[in-house]
């Protein structure tokens, strides 16, 4: 390991902080708790809001280029003004509320998505020094805090009163409750061997580099990508992006829950969508990417804040990605991949992570046995429960006519 | 009166109360939610973070979900709810039964000289001796919650599986 | 009144309008949501002897036992689901007075 200067030390990686303290050094000292407090909400929902802007600009534009086609480029340089062009649109649009629909479940449950889906952000440990509030439960609140937004969805597809809508309800829910479970229990062997619910406590116990350019990160560990993957299945599951977005499934349900609605609550839902997805991204980076930490010792000069938001847009491009290439499930398709292959994949990775934590002492030869039984371990069961599951269907041949 | 007490107290007891006298499921089951929600809030206000992340977990997470399947699988439609309303004086019985139980825990509540010890909260165990207790010296309570919950999964699918051949509703 | 009377007292308010709601309501869902509230209530007790009783020997006790408590709540949960649906499989309705079929 090579013993370099702390980043802490550099005025970059101390720049939010220096910020920071020039605003409370404004205010009295009974208000500097409050005011650290606003300006951690404030920072979040602008960077956030901003992402959440650009984000819609950057799908529609990759979306169309691996169509073959532009993409908005009329608004601005580029496109570049196009997501202030939505959101105007998107305000001045008339709200319009179904008659028969239950109007205040109707009104809140656009409202209820996008608090709850903030509510994560709050755990992140977007740099060294960038953390909004550091609970000793911070994984499990952060997953507390999004078990509330099926609910919103539901809310949304049942006041809509509208069977579309109500489909999607039922959907939603069956869909959130079968993915609620690999997502968790593919975060339960993380936890296990950081032996910590604390965010910051995960992040830095991926610190460090072997030879000095090898990271500690979870995901270079058999289980840990084992995890990953099942991670971002579930995370794509959960935020209702395709190739899981049964409830909005516009071919089959108009738009689903999404139906009823018009003008800035339907921007709501997307926004809620968006912030959903960079929140259990976000958490995937802090999980299994390693946080803010470096990939290599001598990149460590670049402040953690911005290898974060590196991690971070990776993993959002990865998902725009997947939106382009893959069809949309059948329901059933769905709840099967959930149970029969992803819960008990992620029951097996946490043994795995048990023989690794219980193995950490082995070395010499030692040391290839044990990365030979982990991989086994992830491999093995993949190849056999996949090869058990689409026995019959797969590998399916195209005839061109 | 702490002020976040009176009103986490207000909290979980109107959203009962709405729930308990609603006529439509569905709002009762998301009024429920919500004083889960204030339970939780309870829970954190006394410093147990775990017990009220998991409260929410758990709560509004899973069981609120089951409620809802549970109300919109058993509905025909929406207009046709089935109606709550029980006759008139089981609920005048039912509310004086829960007003002398009420009276009776107060009473018994208010009377008992309470060893309290507000200067030395026992509170806010810490995360790892929490954990260290669940592991050491509840570890076959766990394995036995664990071993309840499995029956229960595998029992709750056998009875609302149907019957394969058809037999439906035989005894 | 101090503050762990204050805290009984908000769990024997909220156990009974569960007792109520459990006692007074025909449809099954509403029934066992009362008993639910009335578990919370149990719990809420739990917590608040565990935060405000002079700290003893053990001092996660009350903790643990939620933890516990909620656990058996899910797979309570789970096994009414399934109670709710195999009653309505047999009578279409889930009125408890209609389920009548054991009765002697």
């Amino acid at each position: 390991m090579i013993a370099t200067l702390p980043p802490a030390e550099s005025w970059l990686e101390r720049f939010p902080l220096l910020v920071r303290d020039w605003i409370t050094g404004h205010l009295p000292e009974s208000l500097g708790w409050l005011a650290v407090s606003l300006l951690a909400i404030v920072v979040i929902l602008a960077a956030f809001g901003l992402l959440f802007a650009y984000l819609t600009l950057a799908e529609r534009k990759i979306l169309g280029r691996i169509q073959n086609r532009p993409g908005p480029n009329r608004t601005g340089w580029f496109g570049l003004l196009q997501p202030f062009a939505d959101g105007i649109k998107a305000v001045t649009k008339e709200d319009v509320v179904p008659r028969e629909a239950d109007a205040v479940l109707h009104f809140l449950a656009p409202v209820l998505l996008v608090a709850m889906s903030l509510l994560g952000l709050a755990v992140i440990p977007f740099g060294r020094h960038l953390l909004a509030a550091n609970l000793e439960a911070g994984v499990l609140y952060f997953f507390a805090a999004g078990a509330a937004t099926e609910l919103a969805v539901f809310m949304a597809g049942w006041a809509s009163h509208n069977k579309y809508s109500l489909l999607a309800a039922m959907r939603a829910l069956a869909q959130l409750i079968s993915y609620e479970l690999p997502l968790l229990l593919s975060v339960v062997p993380v936890v296990m061997l950081a032996g910590s619910l604390s965010t910051t406590h995960i992040v830095d116990a991926q610190g460090g580099w072997t030879f000095g350019w090898i990271p500690h990160w979870h995901v270079l560990t058999p289980w840990g990508f084992a995890g990953f993957v099942m991670f971002m299945i579930a995370a794509l599951a959960e935020s209702n992006r395709s190739p899981f977005d049964l409830p909005e499934a516009e071919s089959e349900l108009i738009a689903g829950h999404l139906t009823e609605y018009s003008g800035f609550k339907y921007a709501l839902f997307f926004m809620a969508e968006y912030f959903g997805m960079c929140g259990l991204s976000a958490m995937a980076v802090t999980l299994f990417l390693g946080g803010w930490q470096a990939p290599c010792a001598f990149l460590e000069f670049i402040p953690s804040y911005v290898w974060f938001t590196a991690k971070l847009l990776t993993l959002l491009l990865g998902f725009i990605w997947i939106r382009a290439t893959l069809p949309r499930l059948r329901m059933d398709q769905l709840t099967r991949l959930a149970w029969k292959f992803l819960v008990p994949l992620t029951l097996l990775n946490l043994a795995n992570a048990a023989f690794w934590s219980l193995s950490a002492g082995w070395s010499g030869p030692m040391h290839w046995v044990r990365w030979a039984i982990a991989l086994t371990v992830v491999v093995g069961p993949f190849l056999l429960l996949g090869r058990a599951l689409t026995a019959g269907v797969a590998p399916r041949t195209y005839r061109y006519a | 009166m702490n002020l976040t007490f009176a009103l986490i107290a207000f909290l979980i007891l109107a959203s009962a109360v709405l729930a308990a006298t609603r006529r439509d499921l569905i709002h009762s089951a998301l009024l429920l939610v919500g004083n889960w929600l204030g339970v939780a809030f309870f829970y954190l206000w006394a410093g147990a973070e775990f017990v009220a992340f998991a409260q929410a977990l758990v709560y509004v997470g899973a069981i609120s979900m089951v409620v809802l399947f549970a109300v919109l699988l058993t509905r025909r439609m929406r207009t046709e709810l089935p109606l709550l309303v029980a006759t008139r004086d089981r609920v005048v019985s039912a509310v004086l039964g829960g007003a002398a139980v009420f009276g009776v825990l107060a009473v018994a509540v208010l009377r008992t000289p309470l060893d309290t010890n507000p200067a030395k909260p026992a509170g806010s165990v810490s995360m790892l001796s929490l954990g260290q207790q669940l592991m050491g010296p509840q570890a076959a309570a766990v394995l036995i919650v664990g071993v309840l919950l499995t029956v229960s999964l595998l029992g709750a699918v056998v009875l609302a599986s149907s019957d394969a051949d058809g037999k439906e509703g035989a005894p | 009144m101090n503050m762990l009377q204050a805290c009984l007292l908000l769990s024997s308010a909220l156990f009974c309008i569960g007792l109520v709601t459990a006692l007074s309501r025909s449809n099954t869902i509403l029934v066992l949501l009362g008993i639910e509230i009335m578990l919370n209530a149990a719990n809420l007790n739990f917590i608040a002897f565990w935060r405000f009783s002079p700290a003893g020997s053990a001092p996660a006790t009350g903790v643990i036992f939620v933890l516990f408590s909620i656990a058996v709540a899910a797979a309570e949960a789970a096994v009414w689901l399934a109670l709710v649906i195999a009653l309505y499989r047999h009578q279409q309705n889930i009125r408890l007075q209609e389920a009548t079929r054991l009765k002697g």
